[in-house]
Protein backbone atom coordinates (compact mmCIF):
# COMPACT_ATOMS: atom_id res chain seq x y z
CA UNK A 1 0.00 0.00 0.00
CA UNK A 2 2.84 2.69 1.05
CA UNK A 3 5.68 2.68 -1.43
CA UNK A 4 8.09 1.89 1.71
CA UNK A 5 11.42 2.56 -0.15
CA UNK A 6 11.82 4.91 -2.50
CA UNK A 7 14.19 4.41 -5.29
CA UNK A 8 16.64 7.21 -4.04
CA UNK A 9 20.02 6.11 -2.40
CA UNK A 10 20.60 5.77 1.36
CA UNK A 11 19.56 3.52 3.66
CA UNK A 12 16.08 3.78 5.76
CA UNK A 13 16.89 6.45 8.43
CA UNK A 14 13.46 6.67 10.27
CA UNK A 15 10.66 3.89 10.82
CA UNK A 16 7.56 4.22 12.06
CA UNK A 17 5.65 1.43 12.61
CA UNK A 18 1.69 1.02 13.57
CA UNK A 19 2.15 4.73 15.50
CA UNK A 20 -1.50 5.42 17.19
CA UNK A 21 -1.87 8.51 19.86
CA UNK A 22 -5.15 9.52 21.77
CA UNK A 23 -5.27 12.05 23.98
CA UNK A 24 -7.40 11.36 26.89
CA UNK A 25 -10.66 14.22 27.79
CA UNK A 26 -13.20 14.32 30.61
CA UNK A 27 -15.21 11.74 29.37
CA UNK A 28 -13.90 10.03 26.14
CA UNK A 29 -10.98 9.62 24.74
CA UNK A 30 -9.33 11.79 21.20
CA UNK A 31 -7.72 9.65 18.97
CA UNK A 32 -4.85 11.71 16.94
CA UNK A 33 -3.04 9.54 15.26
CA UNK A 34 -4.35 6.24 13.97
CA UNK A 35 -2.07 3.48 12.88
CA UNK A 36 1.02 5.31 10.43
CA UNK A 37 3.64 3.37 8.58
CA UNK A 38 6.20 5.33 7.18
CA UNK A 39 9.58 4.97 6.12
CA UNK A 40 12.18 7.56 5.90
CA UNK A 41 15.64 7.92 3.57
CA UNK A 42 18.54 8.93 4.72
CA UNK A 43 19.20 12.45 3.59
CA UNK A 44 15.98 12.74 2.37
CA UNK A 45 13.34 15.78 2.51
CA UNK A 46 9.85 14.80 3.15
CA UNK A 47 7.26 17.11 3.98
CA UNK A 48 3.87 15.41 6.28
CA UNK A 49 1.24 17.73 4.26
CA UNK A 50 -2.03 17.75 5.94
CA UNK A 51 -4.88 20.14 7.19
CA UNK A 52 -4.56 22.28 10.26
CA UNK A 53 -5.54 20.44 13.41
CA UNK A 54 -5.31 16.73 11.87
CA UNK A 55 -2.32 15.86 14.13
CA UNK A 56 0.73 16.46 12.10
CA UNK A 57 2.20 18.13 14.70
CA UNK A 58 2.03 15.40 17.46
CA UNK A 59 3.45 13.18 15.07
CA UNK A 60 6.53 15.35 14.66
CA UNK A 61 6.71 15.52 18.62
CA UNK A 62 6.22 11.97 18.57
CA UNK A 63 9.26 10.98 16.48
CA UNK A 64 11.30 13.91 18.13
CA UNK A 65 11.19 12.29 21.92
CA UNK A 66 9.01 15.13 23.23
CA UNK A 67 5.11 13.14 23.29
CA UNK A 68 5.21 9.15 24.26
CA UNK A 69 2.57 7.34 21.14
CA UNK A 70 -0.09 5.46 22.81
CA UNK A 71 0.98 2.13 20.69
CA UNK A 72 3.40 1.87 17.58
CA UNK A 73 7.33 2.32 17.38
CA UNK A 74 9.72 4.87 16.25
CA UNK A 75 12.93 3.38 15.55
CA UNK A 76 15.93 5.64 14.30
CA UNK A 77 19.25 4.20 12.69
CA UNK A 78 17.12 0.90 14.12
CA UNK A 79 16.98 2.15 17.55
CA UNK A 80 13.93 2.80 19.26
CA UNK A 81 13.35 6.68 20.31
CA UNK A 82 13.66 7.52 24.00
CA UNK A 83 13.41 10.92 24.14
CA UNK A 84 14.86 14.38 22.70
CA UNK A 85 18.58 13.75 21.80
CA UNK A 86 20.55 16.78 20.03
CA UNK A 87 21.50 14.60 16.70
CA UNK A 88 17.85 15.28 16.27
CA UNK A 89 16.74 19.22 16.89
CA UNK A 90 13.39 20.66 16.32
CA UNK A 91 12.84 23.44 14.92
CA UNK A 92 9.64 25.43 16.57
CA UNK A 93 8.42 28.12 14.67
CA UNK A 94 10.79 30.81 15.32
CA UNK A 95 9.10 31.02 18.86
CA UNK A 96 12.19 28.55 19.81
CA UNK A 97 14.74 31.36 19.55
CA UNK A 98 15.84 32.16 23.39
CA UNK A 99 14.87 35.63 23.53
CA UNK A 100 17.61 36.37 26.63
CA UNK A 101 20.38 35.27 24.20
CA UNK A 102 22.10 37.51 21.21
CA UNK A 103 22.05 35.84 17.64
CA UNK A 104 25.26 34.13 18.44
CA UNK A 105 24.06 32.96 21.95
CA UNK A 106 21.48 31.70 20.56
CA UNK A 107 23.49 29.70 17.26
CA UNK A 108 26.51 28.96 20.26
CA UNK A 109 23.27 27.31 22.65
CA UNK A 110 24.17 23.38 22.00
CA UNK A 111 27.98 24.04 21.52
CA UNK A 112 28.24 24.11 25.54
CA UNK A 113 30.82 21.56 25.82
CA UNK A 114 32.85 22.81 22.69
CA UNK A 115 36.26 24.57 23.54
CA UNK A 116 36.05 28.48 23.20
CA UNK A 117 37.96 29.03 20.44
CA UNK A 118 36.35 26.43 18.15
CA UNK A 119 32.67 27.09 18.78
CA UNK A 120 33.63 31.06 17.94
CA UNK A 121 34.47 29.43 14.75
CA UNK A 122 31.50 27.24 14.16
CA UNK A 123 28.93 30.20 15.37
CA UNK A 124 30.71 32.32 13.01
CA UNK A 125 30.40 29.93 10.09
CA UNK A 126 26.60 29.14 10.30
CA UNK A 127 25.85 33.18 11.04
CA UNK A 128 27.71 33.38 7.39
CA UNK A 129 25.82 30.11 6.43
CA UNK A 130 22.25 31.85 6.91
CA UNK A 131 23.58 35.82 5.69
CA UNK A 132 22.79 37.23 9.59
CA UNK A 133 26.43 38.79 9.65
CA UNK A 134 26.52 42.21 11.16
CA UNK A 135 23.88 40.79 13.25
CA UNK A 136 26.01 38.53 15.93
CA UNK A 137 25.32 41.05 19.19
CA UNK A 138 21.97 41.09 18.44
CA UNK A 139 18.84 40.36 20.52
CA UNK A 140 15.94 38.06 19.10
CA UNK A 141 13.19 41.02 19.86
CA UNK A 142 15.31 43.24 17.47
CA UNK A 143 14.89 41.10 14.52
CA UNK A 144 12.29 40.59 12.20
CA UNK A 145 10.27 37.10 11.35
CA UNK A 146 12.29 35.69 9.25
CA UNK A 147 15.74 36.56 11.14
CA UNK A 148 14.58 34.74 14.09
CA UNK A 149 13.55 31.86 12.06
CA UNK A 150 17.13 31.98 10.64
CA UNK A 151 18.51 32.02 14.30
CA UNK A 152 16.82 28.94 14.93
CA UNK A 153 18.04 27.06 11.81
CA UNK A 154 21.32 27.97 12.40
CA UNK A 155 21.06 27.05 15.96
CA UNK A 156 19.47 23.43 15.15
CA UNK A 157 22.88 23.12 12.67
CA UNK A 158 25.36 24.05 14.56
CA UNK A 159 25.20 21.20 16.78
CA UNK A 160 25.38 19.14 13.50
CA UNK A 161 22.38 16.80 13.76
CA UNK A 162 21.64 14.26 11.10
CA UNK A 163 18.02 14.92 11.45
CA UNK A 164 15.65 18.34 11.23
CA UNK A 165 12.30 18.12 12.34
CA UNK A 166 10.38 21.03 11.09
CA UNK A 167 6.93 22.45 12.11
CA UNK A 168 5.74 24.46 9.71
CA UNK A 169 8.56 26.65 10.13
CA UNK A 170 7.82 29.75 7.43
CA UNK A 171 4.12 29.76 8.74
CA UNK A 172 4.39 32.94 10.52
CA UNK A 173 6.34 34.63 7.63
CA UNK A 174 5.09 37.08 4.85
CA UNK A 175 5.01 35.16 1.42
CA UNK A 176 8.08 36.64 0.17
CA UNK A 177 10.35 36.16 2.99
CA UNK A 178 8.90 32.26 2.55
CA UNK A 179 9.89 32.08 -0.46
CA UNK A 180 13.26 33.17 0.11
CA UNK A 181 13.45 30.71 3.42
CA UNK A 182 12.46 27.79 1.07
CA UNK A 183 15.29 28.24 -1.17
CA UNK A 184 17.76 28.49 1.72
CA UNK A 185 16.75 25.82 3.28
CA UNK A 186 17.22 23.67 0.09
CA UNK A 187 20.53 25.08 -0.16
CA UNK A 188 21.59 24.10 3.13
CA UNK A 189 19.91 21.07 2.79
CA UNK A 190 21.95 20.06 -0.32
CA UNK A 191 25.07 21.10 1.34
CA UNK A 192 24.95 19.88 4.70
CA UNK A 193 23.12 16.70 3.69
CA UNK A 194 20.51 16.00 6.34
CA UNK A 195 17.25 14.17 6.68
CA UNK A 196 14.88 16.64 7.23
CA UNK A 197 10.64 15.82 8.19
CA UNK A 198 8.85 19.05 7.39
CA UNK A 199 5.40 19.55 8.49
CA UNK A 200 2.89 22.38 6.43
CA UNK A 201 -0.59 22.29 5.73
CA UNK A 202 1.00 24.19 2.18
CA UNK A 203 0.43 22.01 -0.76
CA UNK A 204 2.60 24.65 -2.91
CA UNK A 205 5.12 24.52 -0.15
CA UNK A 206 5.86 20.91 0.16
CA UNK A 207 5.44 20.35 -3.54
CA UNK A 208 8.63 23.07 -3.93
CA UNK A 209 10.38 21.36 -0.91
CA UNK A 210 10.00 17.51 -0.61
CA UNK A 211 11.35 14.23 -2.39
CA UNK A 212 8.24 13.18 -0.74
CA UNK A 213 5.05 14.31 0.33
CA UNK A 214 3.34 12.19 2.29
CA UNK A 215 -0.41 13.33 2.40
CA UNK A 216 -2.66 12.45 5.40
CA UNK A 217 -6.26 12.38 5.85
CA UNK A 218 -8.36 15.01 8.76
CA UNK A 219 -8.65 13.45 12.48
CA UNK A 220 -7.60 10.92 13.09
CA UNK A 221 -5.24 11.51 10.62
CA UNK A 222 -3.92 8.81 8.21
CA UNK A 223 -1.52 8.41 5.63
CA UNK A 224 -4.06 9.08 2.45
CA UNK A 225 -1.28 8.82 -0.33
CA UNK A 226 2.57 9.54 -0.08
CA UNK A 227 3.44 11.40 -3.29
CA UNK A 228 6.69 11.09 -4.82
CA UNK A 229 7.94 14.45 -6.50
CA UNK A 230 10.17 13.59 -9.28
CA UNK A 231 11.33 17.02 -10.26
CA UNK A 232 15.17 18.18 -9.84
CA UNK A 233 16.12 21.01 -7.74
CA UNK A 234 16.31 23.81 -8.92
CA UNK A 235 12.31 23.58 -9.58
CA UNK A 236 10.75 25.09 -12.40
CA UNK A 237 7.54 26.08 -10.86
CA UNK A 238 5.49 26.90 -13.95
CA UNK A 239 6.85 23.40 -15.83
CA UNK A 240 3.83 20.99 -16.55
CA UNK A 241 5.31 18.45 -14.18
CA UNK A 242 5.11 20.80 -11.13
CA UNK A 243 1.50 21.86 -11.85
CA UNK A 244 0.54 18.33 -12.55
CA UNK A 245 2.22 16.90 -8.85
CA UNK A 246 0.37 20.01 -7.19
CA UNK A 247 -3.47 19.70 -9.23
CA UNK A 248 -2.39 16.34 -7.87
CA UNK A 249 -2.55 17.08 -4.08
CA UNK A 250 -5.00 19.68 -4.67
CA UNK A 251 -7.56 17.19 -6.16
CA UNK A 252 -6.80 14.10 -3.81
CA UNK A 253 -7.13 16.35 -0.95
CA UNK A 254 -10.48 17.38 -2.50
CA UNK A 255 -9.86 20.99 -3.24
CA UNK A 256 -11.35 22.67 -5.91
CA UNK A 257 -8.10 25.00 -7.31
CA UNK A 258 -10.37 27.49 -7.65
CA UNK A 259 -11.28 30.59 -6.04
CA UNK B 1 11.38 54.08 23.00
CA UNK B 2 9.14 56.32 20.68
CA UNK B 3 8.58 53.64 18.61
CA UNK B 4 6.70 51.80 21.90
CA UNK B 5 4.74 54.51 22.51
CA UNK B 6 3.60 55.02 18.45
CA UNK B 7 2.75 51.36 18.43
CA UNK B 8 0.16 51.68 21.56
CA UNK B 9 -1.33 54.22 19.30
CA UNK B 10 -0.67 57.30 21.68
CA UNK B 11 1.49 60.90 20.89
CA UNK B 12 4.74 60.88 21.75
CA UNK B 13 5.08 63.97 24.63
CA UNK B 14 7.40 66.62 23.91
CA UNK B 15 10.73 67.27 25.80
CA UNK B 16 8.96 69.95 28.00
CA UNK B 17 7.35 66.72 29.74
CA UNK B 18 9.84 65.20 32.07
CA UNK B 19 9.81 68.32 33.98
CA UNK B 20 5.93 67.37 34.57
CA UNK B 21 7.06 65.14 37.87
CA UNK B 22 8.74 68.87 39.09
CA UNK B 23 5.84 70.96 38.38
CA UNK B 24 3.92 68.79 40.18
CA UNK B 25 5.92 68.70 43.36
CA UNK B 26 7.04 72.15 43.34
CA UNK B 27 2.80 72.79 43.00
CA UNK B 28 2.09 70.59 45.99
CA UNK B 29 4.92 72.07 48.23
CA UNK B 30 3.32 75.24 47.06
CA UNK B 31 -0.37 74.55 48.03
CA UNK B 32 1.48 72.79 51.49
CA UNK B 33 3.24 75.95 52.36
CA UNK B 34 -0.27 78.32 51.69
CA UNK B 35 -2.31 75.76 53.66
CA UNK B 36 -0.40 75.85 56.31
CA UNK B 37 0.26 79.73 56.56
CA UNK B 38 -3.56 80.73 55.82
CA UNK B 39 -4.77 77.62 57.80
CA UNK B 40 -5.28 76.85 61.66
CA UNK B 41 -3.61 73.99 62.68
CA UNK B 42 -0.87 75.13 65.27
CA UNK B 43 1.24 71.27 65.13
CA UNK B 44 1.31 70.93 61.92
CA UNK B 45 4.31 71.79 59.89
CA UNK B 46 4.97 73.48 56.66
CA UNK B 47 7.46 72.42 54.16
CA UNK B 48 10.14 75.10 55.36
CA UNK B 49 10.18 73.43 58.70
CA UNK B 50 10.14 70.02 57.45
CA UNK B 51 13.11 70.72 55.62
CA UNK B 52 15.14 72.27 58.68
CA UNK B 53 13.85 69.51 60.25
CA UNK B 54 15.76 67.04 57.94
CA UNK B 55 18.87 69.98 57.99
CA UNK B 56 18.82 69.29 61.93
CA UNK B 57 18.71 65.55 61.60
CA UNK B 58 21.84 65.67 59.40
CA UNK B 59 23.77 67.98 61.85
CA UNK B 60 23.58 65.57 64.32
CA UNK B 61 23.85 62.82 62.56
CA UNK B 62 20.87 61.44 62.92
CA UNK B 63 19.61 61.49 59.73
CA UNK B 64 22.46 58.97 58.70
CA UNK B 65 22.25 56.70 61.63
CA UNK B 66 17.88 56.18 61.41
CA UNK B 67 18.41 55.87 57.53
CA UNK B 68 21.10 53.04 57.65
CA UNK B 69 19.32 51.43 60.57
CA UNK B 70 16.53 51.09 58.66
CA UNK B 71 17.85 50.02 55.15
CA UNK B 72 20.20 47.78 57.34
CA UNK B 73 16.46 46.14 58.56
CA UNK B 74 15.05 46.14 55.32
CA UNK B 75 17.75 44.51 53.45
CA UNK B 76 18.23 41.72 55.66
CA UNK B 77 14.35 40.92 56.46
CA UNK B 78 14.17 41.65 52.41
CA UNK B 79 17.09 39.21 51.62
CA UNK B 80 16.15 36.85 53.66
CA UNK B 81 12.17 36.85 52.18
CA UNK B 82 14.26 36.41 48.90
CA UNK B 83 16.28 33.70 49.50
CA UNK B 84 13.63 31.07 51.12
CA UNK B 85 10.79 32.96 48.55
CA UNK B 86 12.51 32.61 44.96
CA UNK B 87 13.35 29.01 45.47
CA UNK B 88 10.13 27.74 46.74
CA UNK B 89 8.38 29.84 44.45
CA UNK B 90 10.05 27.83 41.83
CA UNK B 91 9.86 24.09 43.50
CA UNK B 92 5.48 24.84 43.95
CA UNK B 93 5.58 25.62 40.16
CA UNK B 94 7.70 22.69 39.33
CA UNK B 95 6.29 20.00 41.03
CA UNK B 96 2.77 20.51 39.99
CA UNK B 97 1.28 18.60 42.61
CA UNK B 98 3.06 19.90 45.89
CA UNK B 99 1.78 23.65 44.52
CA UNK B 100 -1.81 22.31 44.44
CA UNK B 101 -1.09 21.29 48.11
CA UNK B 102 0.15 24.28 49.41
CA UNK B 103 -1.40 26.73 46.97
CA UNK B 104 -4.93 27.03 49.26
CA UNK B 105 -2.58 27.37 52.48
CA UNK B 106 -0.36 30.38 50.89
CA UNK B 107 -3.62 32.32 49.84
CA UNK B 108 -5.08 32.14 53.54
CA UNK B 109 -1.56 33.60 55.00
CA UNK B 110 -1.49 36.29 52.20
CA UNK B 111 -4.33 38.32 53.32
CA UNK B 112 -3.15 38.44 56.73
CA UNK B 113 -1.37 41.74 57.42
CA UNK B 114 2.40 41.61 58.65
CA UNK B 115 1.20 43.88 61.47
CA UNK B 116 -0.72 40.96 62.94
CA UNK B 117 2.14 39.08 63.20
CA UNK B 118 4.18 41.55 65.95
CA UNK B 119 2.73 39.75 68.80
CA UNK B 120 4.27 36.51 67.76
CA UNK B 121 7.52 38.22 66.60
CA UNK B 122 7.88 39.57 70.25
CA UNK B 123 6.93 36.26 71.34
CA UNK B 124 8.96 34.55 69.47
CA UNK B 125 12.11 36.86 69.62
CA UNK B 126 11.67 39.52 71.72
CA UNK B 127 11.58 43.13 71.32
CA UNK B 128 14.56 44.65 69.31
CA UNK B 129 15.94 44.05 65.98
CA UNK B 130 15.37 40.52 65.24
CA UNK B 131 11.72 41.13 65.61
CA UNK B 132 11.75 44.37 63.40
CA UNK B 133 13.68 41.75 60.63
CA UNK B 134 11.04 39.66 61.09
CA UNK B 135 8.00 41.69 60.43
CA UNK B 136 9.67 42.78 56.91
CA UNK B 137 10.20 39.01 55.94
CA UNK B 138 7.02 37.95 56.71
CA UNK B 139 5.75 40.89 54.75
CA UNK B 140 7.59 40.19 51.70
CA UNK B 141 8.32 36.46 51.58
CA UNK B 142 4.60 35.45 50.03
CA UNK B 143 4.83 38.36 47.78
CA UNK B 144 8.46 36.95 46.20
CA UNK B 145 7.07 33.20 46.44
CA UNK B 146 4.12 33.72 43.79
CA UNK B 147 6.44 36.12 42.07
CA UNK B 148 8.70 33.07 41.56
CA UNK B 149 5.51 30.84 41.01
CA UNK B 150 3.82 32.92 38.16
CA UNK B 151 7.48 33.90 36.34
CA UNK B 152 7.98 29.75 36.56
CA UNK B 153 4.59 29.32 35.06
CA UNK B 154 4.64 31.63 32.50
CA UNK B 155 7.93 29.82 30.72
CA UNK B 156 6.84 28.40 27.37
CA UNK B 157 7.05 24.85 27.04
CA UNK B 158 8.69 25.44 23.50
CA UNK B 159 11.77 26.84 25.47
CA UNK B 160 11.35 23.95 27.51
CA UNK B 161 11.67 21.74 24.43
CA UNK B 162 14.30 23.43 22.96
CA UNK B 163 16.10 22.87 26.34
CA UNK B 164 15.69 19.19 26.20
CA UNK B 165 16.43 18.95 22.72
CA UNK B 166 19.85 20.06 23.25
CA UNK B 167 20.91 17.61 25.29
CA UNK B 168 21.38 19.45 28.69
CA UNK B 169 20.75 17.88 32.42
CA UNK B 170 17.64 19.02 34.47
CA UNK B 171 20.51 21.28 36.37
CA UNK B 172 21.47 22.86 32.89
CA UNK B 173 17.78 23.32 31.96
CA UNK B 174 17.28 25.35 35.63
CA UNK B 175 20.90 27.50 34.90
CA UNK B 176 20.14 28.08 30.82
CA UNK B 177 16.62 28.17 30.15
CA UNK B 178 14.40 28.42 33.53
CA UNK B 179 16.55 31.09 35.02
CA UNK B 180 16.85 33.51 32.37
CA UNK B 181 13.19 32.78 31.28
CA UNK B 182 11.78 33.78 34.63
CA UNK B 183 14.52 37.01 35.37
CA UNK B 184 11.93 39.56 33.90
CA UNK B 185 8.84 38.60 35.29
CA UNK B 186 11.00 37.77 38.34
CA UNK B 187 12.07 40.91 39.07
CA UNK B 188 9.07 42.99 38.70
CA UNK B 189 7.50 40.67 41.03
CA UNK B 190 10.52 41.21 43.60
CA UNK B 191 10.39 45.69 42.69
CA UNK B 192 7.10 45.20 44.10
CA UNK B 193 7.39 42.95 47.30
CA UNK B 194 10.76 44.99 48.19
CA UNK B 195 8.09 48.17 48.00
CA UNK B 196 6.71 46.18 50.38
CA UNK B 197 9.16 45.62 52.72
CA UNK B 198 9.66 49.04 52.51
CA UNK B 199 6.50 49.80 53.09
CA UNK B 200 6.36 47.97 56.55
CA UNK B 201 9.14 49.52 58.01
CA UNK B 202 7.67 52.15 60.32
CA UNK B 203 5.70 49.19 61.48
CA UNK B 204 8.04 47.19 62.32
CA UNK B 205 10.59 49.47 64.15
CA UNK B 206 7.92 50.17 66.45
CA UNK B 207 8.53 47.26 68.28
CA UNK B 208 10.74 49.30 71.12
CA UNK B 209 14.02 49.41 68.88
CA UNK B 210 15.69 53.10 69.29
CA UNK B 211 16.59 54.03 65.75
CA UNK B 212 15.55 54.15 62.38
CA UNK B 213 12.79 56.17 60.44
CA UNK B 214 10.15 54.44 62.06
CA UNK B 215 11.26 55.10 65.45
CA UNK B 216 12.16 58.41 64.44
CA UNK B 217 8.59 58.87 63.68
CA UNK B 218 6.81 58.00 66.58
CA UNK B 219 9.76 59.12 69.34
CA UNK B 220 9.82 62.38 67.55
CA UNK B 221 5.86 62.52 68.70
CA UNK B 222 6.14 60.64 71.71
CA UNK B 223 9.22 63.17 73.25
CA UNK B 224 7.34 66.48 72.64
CA UNK B 225 5.11 67.17 69.56
CA UNK B 226 7.93 67.76 67.17
CA UNK B 227 5.93 67.17 64.29
CA UNK B 228 8.27 68.50 61.75
CA UNK B 229 10.28 65.62 62.58
CA UNK B 230 7.55 63.30 62.17
CA UNK B 231 6.78 64.67 58.85
CA UNK B 232 10.54 64.71 58.50
CA UNK B 233 10.75 60.83 58.29
CA UNK B 234 7.64 60.54 56.23
CA UNK B 235 9.33 62.26 53.42
CA UNK B 236 12.20 60.64 54.15
CA UNK B 237 10.87 57.34 53.57
CA UNK B 238 8.84 58.27 50.75
CA UNK B 239 12.26 59.37 48.74
CA UNK B 240 14.64 56.49 49.54
CA UNK B 241 11.25 54.21 48.38
CA UNK B 242 11.12 55.65 45.58
CA UNK B 243 15.03 55.46 45.21
CA UNK B 244 14.95 51.56 45.74
CA UNK B 245 12.03 51.31 42.77
CA UNK B 246 14.61 53.35 40.50
CA UNK B 247 17.42 51.26 41.36
CA UNK B 248 15.55 47.72 40.80
CA UNK B 249 13.72 49.74 36.94
CA UNK B 250 17.10 50.44 36.28
CA UNK B 251 18.45 46.26 36.53
CA UNK B 252 15.07 45.37 34.52
CA UNK B 253 16.33 47.33 31.56
CA UNK B 254 20.00 45.25 31.32
CA UNK B 255 20.63 44.70 27.86
CA UNK B 256 19.73 40.63 29.04
CA UNK B 257 16.39 41.46 30.21
CA UNK B 258 15.17 43.89 28.07
CA UNK B 259 13.54 41.36 25.82
CA UNK B 260 11.04 41.16 28.68
CA UNK B 261 9.90 44.33 28.71
CA UNK B 262 9.78 44.91 24.86
CA UNK B 263 7.59 41.83 25.02
CA UNK B 264 5.66 43.19 27.99
CA UNK B 265 5.24 46.90 26.10
CA UNK B 266 4.34 44.79 23.07
CA UNK B 267 1.09 42.87 25.13
CA UNK B 268 0.13 46.08 25.98
CA UNK B 269 0.47 47.26 23.09
CA UNK B 270 -1.46 44.65 21.43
Amino acid sequence: MIPAHRSLPGRTKLALRGLRMTFPTEETEIRVLDDIDLDVGEGELVCILGPSGCGKSTLLNIVAGFLQPTAGSVRIDDEPVRGPDPRRIFVFQERGVFPWLTVEGNIGFGLGRMPRSERANRVAHYVRLVGLEGFEKAYPHELSGGMKQRVEVARALAVDPDMLYLDEPFGALDSITRLEMRRELLRIWQQEKKTILFVTHDIEESVQLADRVVVMTARPARIRRIVEIDLPHPRDLSSRRYLELRDGIFEEIGLAHKI
Amino acid sequence: MNDLELKAGRIPLSRFSRLLPLAGIASLLLLWDLAIRFGNAPLLPGPLAVARAIGELAQKGFLFKHVVASLFRVTWGYLLAVVAGVPFGILLAWYRRGGLALAPLVEIVRPISALAWIPLAILWFGVGDVSAVFIIFVASFLPTTVAAMSAVSSVSSTHWNAGRNFGLSAGQIALYVLLPAILPRLLVGLRLALGIAWLVVVAAEMIAVNSGLGFLIIDARNAGNRYDLVVAGMVLIGTIGLALDAAVRRIERLPALRWGYAAAAAEEAA
